[in-house]
């Protein structure tokens, strides 16, 4: 358990958003601890990826606040909350297609993580090694199978140096061995003091993966919780598993 | 160490070049080169510039026609005001330029891909009618441009003319360079192939925006400034003919987009095939000759000359080896 001092690295004050007559989020409130492994479950269309949008910025709330290391970024444009640390992949993995694996690294070092361009290679090189990507710095990433695709959206987003990283969904479309391969991943970055949240369909990952657990069910909170408790609620079980 | 060397190369080329043309100015006695070299020259600063928010950032201008007919005009109004000199009217033609840039730029808040190109369309023909109804500046009919004396070195003033646009091109292609070997031709690069994946991967895709529609708008209205002194004459429809925005794009996409270079090779074969076909054929065969290159580039080369030259552009701006 962390101790009551340490304050929340994340906390999601009371966000609601809609869609004309869509609720996708209703009033969610939500306090992610620093370094915690912080999985997000829901059945499809339940408000996972309109919740991580507003906390990355590709969507503002019309209600409620995102406070990011004791900051209130609710209003901040996505690059700046990049800049403070907040880095997610897609849940269609979106590579800068025109750009080798190398170059899509690069952006996130120049504009987020500034630092000379000698070194910058070495860090996208070695964030490339630890992802099981270095023998692909060079091709294009218009050539990647699914998995790498995964794995550079993930080293994408570690080249902005984040202390929070978002995962959409990264294991979609995986065979189950590399579903472990880029599970192992997030958990040897979530045990370098980065915080992450991620959300997955696939069970057997989230309980592996995760600290806690949060369910949406049509944009609010159903359970909240250790891994064990979340999936031991009738409300969940009812609306996500399909009981 | 290699990018320095690419520097050295670069800025002998250039100084070369401009020893070249200056030197060409003093030497030849025959007009024609000169007012045929300043069409051609006038076509690689256009489509050089139109580049870099076209190619670069991926937005398609088709107003170059509007930023062209606001340098002609800006240089017009301010000569027959005041009478500036040239170098005075190109300046503020690139200063109105990069100011209707930057409205453009504000666009791309809310308009992608085809739409964009549809509102800079419409963006030409607002100012067109706009100028059509300017009195000051000849309205409708045109007006009739004075050349004031020429200076020297130069005996005549196409040829100085000539020189000018010479210049021009320098600055467009330099700033082109700069531009794609710095931080802002990745982010660019970045946000012309995902707009969201760049902005949160730390991207300032506004700021980037609006830095290439200013850059662009002040070269392509630069560029444009000295056409009434060129032609002794300036009337809308000419000013703001949408032949500068189809050339402008053609001549950059046949080139290819992902080097600086491309949109140079593109002006300089389709500006000297056109000049070369008014003189021979007729003028109005260009445009035909200009869609027909265009179809065949994007069927046969989609990347343009430099994709066919190097295959490694097919992937990325150069900068380094």
């Amino acid at each position: 358990m962390n101790t009551a001092a340490d304050a929340p690295l994340l906390q999601v004050g009371t966000l609601t958003r809609t869609f004309g007559g869509f609720t996708a989020l209703d009033n969610i409130s939500v306090d992610i601890r620093k370094g915690e492994r912080f999985g997000l479950i829901g059945p499809n269309g339940s408000g996972k990826t309109t919740l991580i949008n507003c906390i990355s910025g590709a969507l503002k709330p019309q209600v409620g606040s995102v406070v990011f290391c004791g900051e209130n970024i609710t209003q901040l444009p996505p690059h700046l909350r990049a800049r403070r640390g907040i880095a997610r992949s897609f849940q269609i993995p979106r590579p800068f297609r025109s750009m080798t694996v190398l170059e899509n690294l690069m952006v996130g070092l120049d504009f987020a993580a500034a630092g000379s361009a000698a070194a910058e290679e070495e860090i996208a090189m070695s964030i490339l090694t630890r992802m099981g990507l270095a023998s692909k710095a060079g091709a294009a990433s218009a050539t990647l199978s699914q998995v790498e695709l995964r794995k550079m959206e993930l080293a994408r987003a570690m080249a902005v140096r984040p202390k929070l990283l978002i995962s959409d969904e990264a294991m979609a479309g995986l065979s189950s061995s590399e579903v472990d391969e880029v599970l192992d991943l997030l958990i040897s970055l979530g045990e370098e003091d980065i915080t992450i949240i991620m959300i997955e369909h696939i069970m057997q990952a989230v309980m592996r993966f995760s600290e806690r657990v949060m369910c949406l069910d049509a944009g609010k909170i159903i359970a909240l919780g250790a891994p064990g408790e979340v999936m031991a609620d009738k409300r969940v079980q009812e609306a996500y598993l399909g009981t | 160490m290699n990018k320095r060397s690419h520097s050295i190369a670069f800025w002998a080329a250039v100084a070369v070049f401009l020893v070249a043309v200056l030197s060409m100015t003093q030497i030849v006695r025959n007009e024609y080169p000169f007012f045929a070299g300043y069409v051609i020259l006038q076509f690689i600063a256009l489509a050089v510039a139109w580049s870099i928010l076209g190619g670069y950032a991926g937005y398609v201008n088709f107003g170059t026609n509007a930023f062209f007919g606001v340098g002609v005009y800006t240089a017009v109004a301010l000569f027959k005001a005041t009478g500036a000199p040239l170098a005075v009217q190109i300046a503020a033609a690139a200063v109105v330029g990069m100011t209707l840039g930057f409205g453009v730029g504000l666009l791309t808040l809310r308009m992608r891909g085809i739409f964009f190109s549809i509102a800079t369309i419409a963006l030409a023909i607002i100012i067109e009618t706009f100028v059509m109804n300017w009195r000051f500046v000849g309205g409708a009919a045109g007006i009739q441009i004075q050349r004031p004396p020429v200076t020297a070195p130069f005996d005549s003033y196409v040829k100085m003319l000539f020189f000018v646009q010479a210049v021009l091109v320098v600055i467009a292609v330099a700033i082109a360079r700069y531009v794609q070997n710095s931080r802002i031709g990745r982010g660019l690069q970045a946000l012309r192939d995902d707009e969201l994946a760049a902005e949160c991967t730390g991207v300032p895709t506004l700021k980037l925006k609006l830095i290439a529609c200013m850059i662009s708008g002040a070269l392509i209205s630069a560029a444009g400034a000295p056409a009434a002194m060129y032609l002794q004459y300036a009337d809308p429809s000419s000013a703001f003919n949408l032949s500068y925005s189809v050339s402008a794009l053609a001549m950059a996409l046949i080139g290819g987009t992902a080097h600086w270079i491309g949109p140079v090779l593109g002006a300089i074969l389709l500006g000297s095939t056109q000049q070369l076909l008014a003189v021979t054929i007729s003028s109005e065969v260009n445009v035909l000759v200009l869609g027909i290159m265009l179809v065949l580039f994007v069927v046969g080369a989609p990347k343009g000359i430099i994709g066919l030259l190097r295959p490694r552009y097919r992937l990325r701006a150069g900068g380094k080896q």
